[in-house]
């Protein structure tokens, strides 16, 4: 009978010790964070995750990091909410930097200009490249700190250039440079097209470089506001869709993002616009000599840049904020911003990442990692506005429209601003 | 004594029926009635609560372009897979139901589709479809015929689709009508053959006949998942070019978790129980009298 006792008053202690434990523990000051991470392209990130998690855990005993790996970007955003509906929210996450209005709607996440307190963490806030940081940024608050960016970066078969007779050290640098050099690589017999921009899954992102290039973004800096009828964009689709319908230097009809890799591996294609997160297995499974430059300009070079973000939630106690900001500045700063760019390919975020050794050695053996580096300075926000998913569709839906023929870019264009302004009228 | 046994048997009635009823009712008619309720209110966040908006969620699904294009591709999705899947599960059941060299290995063939997980099947036929590169292609280059972009067509994007989705479900559906063909007594076909009834005469007035409850059962079945499946349009298209290949489920997917806007994902799933339940009736009641059970 006592034995019994005793047993149950020890799980009783356990218990209570079980459900306090936190509690007690945080005010001797352990802290606990959970984080959200997506990974978008490759398994191996979740390791390289965990190491850094690691690393840092090392460094501050006081603070207990659980990296959970919460699927793609979709995902990410969904599992955050829903712990923040659920009463169990997780501190930081990193989600998709074009998320930020939805979560500023939702009220889920902080700005980190009311985190940061001394000079040292406010001139943090400086360190990384402004294109970068412009997705993260709007109220005049910064929001979101880059973490896994990337951007579109032009694919080149070297091989496939010299049999045409181009410079294959000369990739085109401009719109007409591109359709001439187009018109040699393709082949009559169709067994090798000049070009693909791929068409489906993020139309619109690889629109907002087309924009860029003519001298137009797709929307305003407070997300309440879209171009999509602008003239230069306009312009810039037709160009998109003359490409296939008029100049005949990539096939007609949308193309797919998906299996346009394997049509650049296979030499389908001389050229392909894709993710510089594709670097890695291409430089893997090329066949032929390629090479990777800055997408062509009409009026300038551009790219919307893309990728994930550190957030800190909006329901966290000063002091896991503070270590959330401890953590996201570790994950960011120089070396380990520069080991992470060089195991998964994502960008430096910030230009001391450049200067350390180590990147420094990897730019010299490696050069195309350099060329999404100096494509920064024409990058551009990614389309993120309010009500994001459903104005992205819109455009999305009127990109592929025009490139398959059913309505003119103009048409197409027009209407998905009439639609996009009559959502978008409520946050002016 | 007897007034009593009758309370007890009715409890025991109770009891029996309570497990199905709690889970029934926890995750069917529950989330139904829910669905209903948010279908009736504005989407809310954070810095706008949602309020009462009657039916202005189901005014806004009538001015809603895609919903009625959906609702259309997923017609001609149904038109499309259900009698042709049907037709070829009961033409593949009939042919392995022969006494072939190597049954077990065509039977086998026929059903291997079923197996994989229809992700894995998308990412297959992704590669198929695959202009230039994929097999399609390849195969229609030997016989001189142009390059295609399947998936890339709004002309083509809906029927290939359709073709993979046959090709997916034809051998299940084969299953059914297997076991059936076995379960029929072959006195029926043997005093037919003595009588002198072509083959096609047997299979139009006994065979088919005698099938028409697993041909119920193979309809309704095809109905539902032609409304269900949609797992791989997010391989293959996400609904595109231009909302071609777009089906209602995945549309309704698309408002909830793209974007977020629950109230009128809730809308559109009320449509969709609606549209279901009728077809559902309709096909019970026109096709049971026309069954011949045993």
């Amino acid at each position: 009978m006592l034995k019994h006792l005793s047993k149950t008053f020890k799980r009783t202690v356990l218990a209570t010790a079980m459900v306090l434990g936190p509690v007690t523990l945080a005010s001797a000051q352990q802290v606990e964070l959970t984080m959200y991470y997506p990974v978008a392209v490759g398994g191996a990130l979740t390791k390289i995750v965990d190491g850094l998690v690691d690393g840092f855990s090392k460094e501050n005993p006081g603070i207990k990091v659980n990296a959970i790996y919460a699927g793609n970007y979709n995902d990410a955003r969904i599992k955050a909410l829903a712990a923040l509906k659920s009463g169990k929210p997780a501190q930081l996450s990193v989600m998709f930097s074009i998320d930020i209005y939805e979560l500023i709607e939702q009220g889920a996440i902080v700005a980190f200009d009311d985190i940061v307190e001394t000079d040292d963490e406010k001139a943090w806030l400086k360190k990384f490249y402004p294109a970068l940081m412009e997705n993260g940024i709007t109220q005049n608050k910064t929001w979101g700190i880059p973490f896994q960016r990337s951007t579109i970066v032009m694919y080149y078969n070297k091989d496939a250039f010299r049999a045409a007779g181009l410079d294959a050290e000369k990739p085109p640098a401009t719109w007409d440079e591109l359709v001439s050099a187009g018109k040699k690589l393709t082949k009559a017999d169709g067994s090798q097209w000049g070009m693909m921009i791929p068409s489906t899954g993020y139309p619109y992102w690889m629109f907002g470089a087309l924009t860029k290039q003519n001298g137009q973004t797709l929307m305003n800096g407070s997300g309440n506001k879209t171009f999509f009828d602008k003239p230069a964009t306009i312009e810039a689709l037709q160009f998109w869709k003359d490409l296939g319908s008029k100049e005949g230097v990539m096939p007609k009809g949308t193309i797919e993002w998906g299996t346009l890799r394997q049509n650049f591996l296979d030499q389908k294609t001389a050229i392909m616009w894709h993710s510089t997160g594709n670097l890695t297995k291409v430089k893997s499974s090329a066949k032929f000599d390629f090479g990777v430059a800055m997408l062509p300009a009409k009026k300038s070079r551009g790219t919307p840049t893309g990728g994930g973000n550190f957030y800190i939630f909006d329901k966290t106690t000063p002091a896991e904020r503070k270590a959330a900001l401890k953590l996201i500045r570790y994950m960011t700063s120089p070396e380990r911003t520069a080991e992470w760019s060089i195991k998964t390919g994502y960008i430096g975020t910030r230009p001391d990442a450049y200067e350390t050794d180590a990147l420094k050695k990897y730019v010299v053996e490696f050069p195309p990692a350099a060329v999404a580096r100096d494509q920064l300075e024409f990058a551009t926000a990614e389309l993120s506005t309010y009500q994001t998913g459903r104005v992205r569709k819109l455009l999305d839906d009127a990109i592929q429209a025009a490139l398959t023929g059913s309505k003119s870019p103009e048409e197409a264009l027009t209407s998905a601003q009439k639609q996009a302004d009559r959502l978008l009228k409520k946050y002016r | 004594m007897s007034e009593h046994k009758g309370s007890m048997n009715r409890v025991y009635g109770w009891l029996l029926l309570l497990p199905a009823m709690v889970f029934l009712t926890a995750f069917t008619y529950y989330p139904m009635v829910s669905t209903f309720f948010v279908s009736l209110f504005s989407d809310g966040t954070a810095t706008r609560p949602s309020v009462f908006v009657g039916l202005e969620n189901y005014q806004f699904l009538l001015e809603d372009d895609i919903f009625w294009k959906v609702l259309v591709n997923n017609l001609w999705y149904a038109a499309g897979t259900i009698p042709t899947s049907i037709a070829i599960a009961l033409m593949m059941a009939i042919w392995v139901n022969n006494r072939l060299p190597a049954r077990g290995l065509v039977r086998m063939a026929y059903f291997t589709p079923t197996v994989l997980p229809m992700i894995a099947v998308a990412n297959i036929w992704l590669f198929f479809y695959t202009p230039e590169i994929g097999l399609f292609d390849q195969i229609g280059s030997v016989f001189g015929f142009p390059s295609q972009n399947w998936l890339g067509d709004p002309e083509l994007v809906l029927g290939s689709i359709i073709v993979m989705t046959v090709w997916k479900e034809a051998g299940f559906f084969m299953i059914f009508y297997l076991a059936a063909l076995q379960s029929l007594s072959p006195e029926l076909e043997e005093a037919a053959h003595l009588e002198g009834a072509s083959r096609w005469y047997i299979f139009r007035r006994i065979t088919f006949p005698l099938l028409m409850p697993t041909t119920l059962f193979v309809t309704i079945n095809a109905v539902i998942n032609s409304v269900k499946m949609v797992d791989h349009l997010f391989i293959l298209t996400k609904g595109g070019p231009d909302n071609a290949s777009s089906l209602l489920l995945y549309y309704i997917f698309e408002v909830a978790f793209s974007f977020l806007d629950e109230a009128y994902a809730s809308a559109l799933t009320v449509v969709l129980l609606v549209v279901l339940a009728i077809v559902a009736v309709g096909q019970f009641t026109l096709m049971d009298k026309r069954i011949h059970y045993r």
